[in-house]
């Protein structure tokens, strides 16, 4: 078995000190494959958001470690970190955040600007991006302009631009109508099956859950097992 | 992110919030008009002030007198009297009503010279023409002024004294043309006039001299100019049919040192000759208590102006914190794509730096063109009197100062809030809602 990409080992997380000490993680263990797809369901307030943000380097775990490609993250330094969040990272927010009053374009390239590339280059690699969205014709207007799914579509190429090993997503169908949601869904789908980029999607959404290769339940700050997609349905349609 | 991107987002952040951006430049702009206004005035006078320095005299000049007798105090009545003592004499135009001197005699003057650092020293040879005379169209008084021969003229046209020179040469105020009969200064350079003078005998005689240049009048007066041959060939005629015996005695001398001269080597000549009893005063004595005024003035005036720009770096704060504020998720967002906390940083530092320096330079453009605006109404309005007086100058390294600092203080303000957000946690920042 190769390497993983993320590999958690009994991983924690609290908020809080004292009487309003918060466990929201309490010890989840668990590996993803390069090229895997991996739901995180739960409820809200289950923990699975914390959990994705320890697995994307965004939070440090309290306790457990975690490891990127067999390298422990603490010892990772801050130069490498920014490195990785920004060339094998990308990010899909449930609540886009794109800069309302700059062209899809720009808010496409950030991550090339961050990363110090050419404007030229940042250009042609954008609307690289976009086409593959279907978006280019949109690359002038102003972000604020752009329907919900037209939007979640920048945030993928905003994500996709780097050309990352894994795509985070946090409830990316969370805030679109289901024939929209279906269309992200499937570019999301079509991005792990033909570049092979790794896909871990949080979401409380049983259907988009059982879409992905594996499902992680998370409740209470722990993992529950279950291993058929079945069961996954009707957990998750009690909790939606 | 290149620095170059830096610069274009904070730019274009800082004009994401037209208004609070806008009312911020208004604040700092307010705080560089009143500080280039002040600067400019304090350079405007400052030049006036050298102008007339140069024109009383030149900086490797020392002008000496015989220290006053400290005993004779009028409740003592008359010293009793001293036959090696010279007699006094009485200094004229400019010295306090009435009051007298130890006139310099030549043993003076040599004592003068033999000082350290000295290099040469010539009594104040005062002549008193009674008229001059252009061409026939009438003879008019003319004052000679004392400092002239010395002293580097602001000229209207023409060219300065030379005292090497063993022509005889003048130079006439801009207020004698028209009497004289000239079109304008232009004409009157290289004409001869004549000079009348009476001798010691009471017979007039006349003179004859080049004009060389046209000076502007000063804040101390319009006296001609004369080189120092001409006052040698006219005191020569004033004093034919003097008697043999009549000893010379002079007012004042005048010294040269060494033009390199440092301020303790001329405080140590200046202390030497006060030891043997002379005192002496270099240009910057004479004028030094009226700058000093003019200087706290205009240091009051600038203290005031950085009171205001004080005052704008906090609306920077404010500005920038708010800013900070309302884009907690964006920095979240860069954070979370791999921007580091120094990037952040600088991102928002300039956007401070570039709040700075819009408001500096509209503050400055505006400033110009109000300061020259009012200093030409002035100059040709309540200054009229004082020919050369533009109240309101800009030196452009003082501008460039003037901007580069109120940049610097924008920079300061801008440190508190680009900290917060360099600080922020992309997780906390992606939460808030």
């Amino acid at each position: 078995m190769s390497v993983p990409v993320l590999s958690a080992q009994v991983i924690g997380k609290s908020y809080g000190s004292g009487a309003n000490r918060f466990d929201a993680l309490k010890g989840v263990s668990l590996d993803i494959q390069a090229g895997e797809s991996v739901a995180i369901v739960g409820k809200s307030g289950s923990g699975k958001s914390t959990l994705m943000h320890l697995l994307a380097l965004l939070d440090d775990p309290d306790s457990g470690v975690l490891l990127v490609e067999g390298t422990d993250a603490k010892k990772l330094k801050a130069k490498e970190l920014n490195r990785l969040r920004n060339q094998d990272f990308g990010f899909v927010f449930q609540q886009f955040f794109l800069t309302a009053n700059a062209t899809v374009l720009e808010n496409v390239v950030l991550p090339l600007t961050i990363a110090g590339v050419g404007a030229k280059e940042r250009k042609s690699r954008g609307m690289a991006a976009l086409e593959q969205l279907e978006l280019a014709d949109k690359a002038k207007n102003k972000a604020k302009n752009l329907s919900g799914g037209q939007k979640q579509r920048a945030v993928i190429a905003r994500a996709l631009v780097n050309n990352p090993k894994v795509i985070f997503a946090d409830e990316p169908t969370g805030n679109l109508d289901s024939a929209t949601g279906a269309v992200v869904e499937d570019i999301l789908f079509k991005l792990n099956k033909e570049n092979g980029i790794t896909l871990i999607i949080v979401t409380h959404d049983t259907e988009l859950a059982a879409r992905c290769d594996r499902q992680i339940f998370i409740r209470d700050g722990l993992e529950e097992t279950a291993d058929s997609p079945t069961g996954t349905h009707k957990r998750g349609g009690a909790h939606s | 992110m290149k620095f170059l991107d830096i610069v274009r987002s904070a730019i274009q952040n800082s004009f994401r919030n037209k208004l609070r951006t806008g009312l911020t430049v208004v604040a700092i702009f307010i705080g560089a008009f009143t500080l280039t206004i002040t600067s400019g005035i304090g350079t405007g006078v400052t030049a006036y002030i050298n102008g007339q320095v140069s024109a009383i005299g030149a900086a490797d000049v020392l002008t000496i007198t015989k220290a006053a007798d400290a005993t004779a105090t009028a409740s003592d009545g008359p010293a009793a009297y001293d036959p090696s003592k010279s007699t006094t004499v009485s200094l004229g135009n400019g010295s306090r009503p009435g009051s007298t001197i130890q006139a310099l005699t030549t043993a003076d003057l040599a004592k003068i010279k033999a000082t350290a650092g000295i290099l040469s020293v010539d009594p104040a040879v005062r002549v008193s023409p009674d008229y001059v005379e252009y061409a026939g169209n009438g003879k008019f008084e003319l004052t000679v002024s004392q400092t002239g021969t010395i002293t580097t003229a602001d000229l209207a046209a023409g060219a300065q004294l030379d005292n090497s020179s063993s022509s005889d040469q003048l130079l006439l105020p801009t207020t004698y043309l028209d009497n004289l009969g000239y079109a304008d200064a232009k004409a009157a350079v290289g004409t001869t006039v004549s000079i009348g003078i009476t001798d010691y005998t009471g017979t007039q005689q006349t003179v004859t001299a080049t004009v060389v240049g046209v000076q502007n009048e000063t804040l101390l007066g319009s006296g001609a100019g004369l080189n120092r041959s001409l006052v040698a060939h006219l005191h020569t005629v004033a004093t034919t049919g003097e008697p043999a015996g009549v000893s010379a005695g002079y007012a004042t001398a005048v010294a040269h040192f060494d033009v390199s001269a440092t301020k303790a080597q001329i405080t140590a000549i200046k202390d030497d000759l006060s030891a043997q009893g002379y005192s002496s005063q270099t240009v910057a004595d004479t004028i030094g208590a009226f700058e000093t005024v003019i200087n706290v003035i205009i240091g009051v005036l600038n203290a005031f102006a950085v009171i205001a720009l004080i005052a704008a770096g906090f609306g920077i704060v404010n500005t920038l914190l708010m800013s900070v504020q309302e884009r907690t998720r964006e920095i979240g967002l860069m954070k979370a794509m791999g921007m580091n906390g120094g990037r952040v940083y600088a991102l928002f530092s300039m956007e401070a730096v570039f709040i700075g320096f819009l408001g500096s330079a509209l503050g400055v453009i505006a400033a110009i063109g109000v300061g020259s605006l009012i200093s030409n109404l002035l100059a040709n309005g309540i200054f009229s009197a004082l020919p050369g007086l533009q109240v309101v100058q800009f030196a452009p390294a003082s501008i460039a100062i003037i901007v580069g600092v109120v940049m610097l203080i924008a920079f300061l303000a801008g440190t508190l809030p680009a900290r917060a957000a360099a600080r922020q946690n992309p997780i906390d920042a992606l939460r808030y809602e």
